[in-house]
């Protein structure tokens, strides 16, 4: 097993600072409570999470015919749509009309898509400059860092954290944490960013093939800042964003604020059907693995996601250790399972950093399946050999003594009888992981078969 | 009605006193229990660890020990999920195994839903703070209460049969069914995020001041109860089967 991407020993170095990582669980803990006060104030909450389920899986049943109604639509409205087989095919693209326009800078509002790519130092290498505007995502693009989640891309950082990054970048008085002052200062910078960029990039949340057009949801609008003051504006987006109709909109927009940040809707969703005036509007509609998923049985209810995060927010390994600790670009459950369906080498242990407690699939807005999926994935990892060794050994050994009662019967009573006699040291000893900082059960001196047959049951 | 005791693997070893418990409560109730000799292990850890094909001859065992029986009950709503959600890739519509799923209960389920709650009589009385672990898949897959994600009715199965008891406090959790950690081997392989996970859980407990943890899986409470005996938290743990049968702490 590759210990450079294991994501226990990531865990243990968040888990070791508790205070940051107790006020980590908290601060997510606190959005989740925000999901489920705002989702219970809806009485046909769970037939929304119906409709939407059974919505997205019809669109990614029949996902040929509604891209190329999308492709048509949008056409028809003078939007140029490019189709990306890979990260690298869309980069190009994203590349070559950048350098047509001889684009030197470029906005971008939130996008995993382009996380995903590695858009940022591919586009950075080719001398444009690139500026993520979403705030949470500006903090961690000063700090050379990746989003530590979908939603909030900045959660593992303190207002200290967030000061002290600003003080150095954008000059902001040293010490000062006051949020109001520290977001004032990034939209002041960023102001200046849009009004001297000649290119825009957003992300895309729903793309609907009825109508051709996309729209995005943020909170805080720098998407129509991007998208409307530049005269070039470019949407990147993955197959599985497509919807069939407008009025299915409606469903997600319920949805996803409220899953999210339990909200009952973004501050902004902004329809975008047409270039502005004089410019020009290019949506690049990116494969990268993802008809994959569409292959597979179990699998494919996770294209289903809308990247809303209360997965995340609600998982209790997530809240504790942290998005880093996933190293893939999606963190928390629907990260587990994308990441080690499409990386299996790189990402085994991530199926496995989860206790099965099945909360992820309670909160999903679109239903998937995110528990058993993270579960049949650990099958496909020890079927392909990709779980670590000895695991697999000991699993082996235990299911053939559990194949022979009588053996099992035996070695039972063997270590009844001797688990008492041994001193802490060999009992506690450095192999026994479970022993280090948990006490053992006190063995009993019969098992309970033992009591049954001896006849000790009816006293 | 002819009633098959299932009793997980590592409570036979370890909890036998807990297993026993689960025998009295249901003789309590005037059932006919039989405890089947050829039992050992419904597969959990090796499946839950990505080796769910070892399974298969644990799973043939198990249905064959258990398929000429009325009912199922176990003391574990992890162990008959795993019967009841995983087993079917081993059998192929198969009839033996389709009976046993439909007839597989957790002990308070059985009691709760077979037996009926009016039903039951418990005359005894346990004056103490009791927070109830809801383990997750007793509670989220066997839906032995309403998960606190969804927007359902609010129903707790293991809340109705413990409010029978008297002189019993259910005391308030903060978080009602977060995980406790345990995991299987979950437990092992993430250690660090295991070990915080139920240091949580209990602490949420002593918050609120219980003096007993009660669940209906001991695998949690074994965690639990290790975290708490070498920290020395104030607290012990319970399962509800023991205190259905009127063992005191």
């Amino acid at each position: 097993m590759s210990t450079n991407h294991n994501h226990a020993d990531n865990a243990k170095v968040f888990v070791a600072n508790d205070e940051r990582m107790h006020w980590h669980d908290q601060a997510l803990w606190f959005v989740r409570e925000k999901r489920d006060k705002a989702s219970k104030s809806i009485p046909e909450w769970e037939n929304l999470r119906e409709f939407a389920s059974q919505i997205k899986t019809h669109t990614m049943a029949n996902l040929d015919k509604y891209l190329l109604e999308f492709e048509k639509n949008a056409s028809e409205k003078g939007i140029t749509v490019h189709f990306a087989i890979d990260a690298k095919e869309h980069n190009e693209i994203v590349y070559k009309l950048l350098k047509e326009k001889e684009v030197k800078k470029l906005v971008k509002s939130k996008s995993m898509l382009t996380e995903e790519c590695h858009l940022n130092p591919y586009l950075e290498q080719r001398g444009i400059e690139v500026i993520d505007t979403d705030l949470g995502e500006r903090i961690v693009q000063l700090r050379n860092e990746a989003p530590s989640h979908i939603v909030l891309p900045a959660i593992h950082l303190k207002k200290s954290d967030v000061s002290d990054t600003f003080h150095e970048k954008l000059g902001t008085e040293k010490g000062n944490y006051d949020p109001t002052y520290l977001t004032r200062a990034a939209r002041a910078a960023l102001r200046e960013d849009f009004l001297t960029a000649e290119a825009g990039l957003t992300g895309v949340n729903f793309a609907i093939a009825q109508t051709g057009g996309v729209v995005v949801c943020t909170n805080e609008g720098n998407a129509d800042m991007g998208a409307s003051v530049p005269k070039l504006h470019i949407a990147s987006m993955g197959i599985e964003k497509i919807i069939p109709r407008l009025e299915d909109l409606s469903v997600f927009t319920r949805l996803l604020a409220r899953s999210a940040t339990g909200q009952p809707i973004t501050s902004y969703t902004s329809h975008f059907h047409a270039p502005i005036e004089g410019g020009e509007m290019h949506i690049i509609i990116v494969d990268n693995n993802r008809s994959q998923f569409l292959a597979s049985e179990k699998n494919k209810k996770a294209l289903n996601c809308i990247r809303c995060g209360a997965c995340m927010n609600t998982c209790p390994v997530y809240r504790r250790s942290g998005g880093h600790s996933y190293e893939y670009v999606i963190p928390g459950p629907i990260g587990s399972i994308l990441g080690s369906k499409k990386e299996p080498e790189k990402h085994n242990s991530l199926p496995f950093a989860c206790t099965l407690c099945g909360s992820c699939t309670n909160v999903c807005p679109v239903k998937i399946d995110l528990d058993s999926q993270l579960y049949s994935l650990r099958q496909d990892l020890g079927k392909a050999n990709l779980i670590d060794s000895r695991k697999k050994m000991a699993m082996k050994v235990t299911a053939w003594l559990m194949g022979k009662p009588a053996l099992f019967d035996f070695a039972g009573k063997v270590a009844r009888k001797i688990v008492p006699k041994l001193p802490n040291s060999i009992l506690y000893n450095k192999s026994n992981v479970w022993g280090r900082q948990r006490d053992l059960p006190k063995m009993p001196e019969k098992s309970f078969k033992e009591m049954f047959i001896a006849g000790e049951l009816d006293d | 009605m002819k009633i098959g005791l299932f009793i997980p693997c590592f409570m036979n070893e370890l909890y036998p006193n807990v297993c026993k418990a689960t025998y009295k409560v249901l003789k309590n109730q005037g059932l006919d229990i039989d405890y089947p000799l050829s039992q050992t292990c419904c597969g959990q850890p090796m499946a839950n660890s990505g080796c769910s094909k070892d399974v298969k001859n644990l799973a043939i065992n198990f249905v064959n020990t258990f398929k000429d029986y009325d009912y199922i009950v176990a003391p574990s709503g992890s162990c008959v999920s795993m019967v009841k959600e995983h087993y079917a890739e081993f059998f192929d519509n198969d009839k033996d195994y389709n009976k046993i799923k439909a007839s597989i209960y957790e002990v308070c389920e059985f009691l709760h839903d077979v037996i009926k709650l009016e039903n039951i009589q418990f005359d005894m009385s346990f004056p103490y703070k009791v927070g109830l672990h809801n383990s997750c898949h007793g509670h989220r897959v066997l839906k032995l209460g309403t998960a606190s994600e969804l927007n359902i009715p609010y129903n707790s199965k293991l809340e109705n049969i413990l409010n029978k008891v008297n002189d019993i406090e259910l005391v308030e959790l903060k978080r009602k069914d977060e995980c406790c950690g345990f995991g299987g081997t979950f437990s092992v392989a993430e250690e660090d995020i295991s070990v915080a996970m139920g240091k949580d859980r209990i602490k949420d407990h002593l918050d609120s001041s219980a003096q007993i943890m009660t669940g209906a899986d001991m695998s949690c409470l074994m965690h639990m109860d290790g975290l708490i005996n070498r920290n020395n938290y104030p607290i012990k743990v319970m399962h509800i089967v023991e205190i259905l049968a009127g063992v005191r702490p």
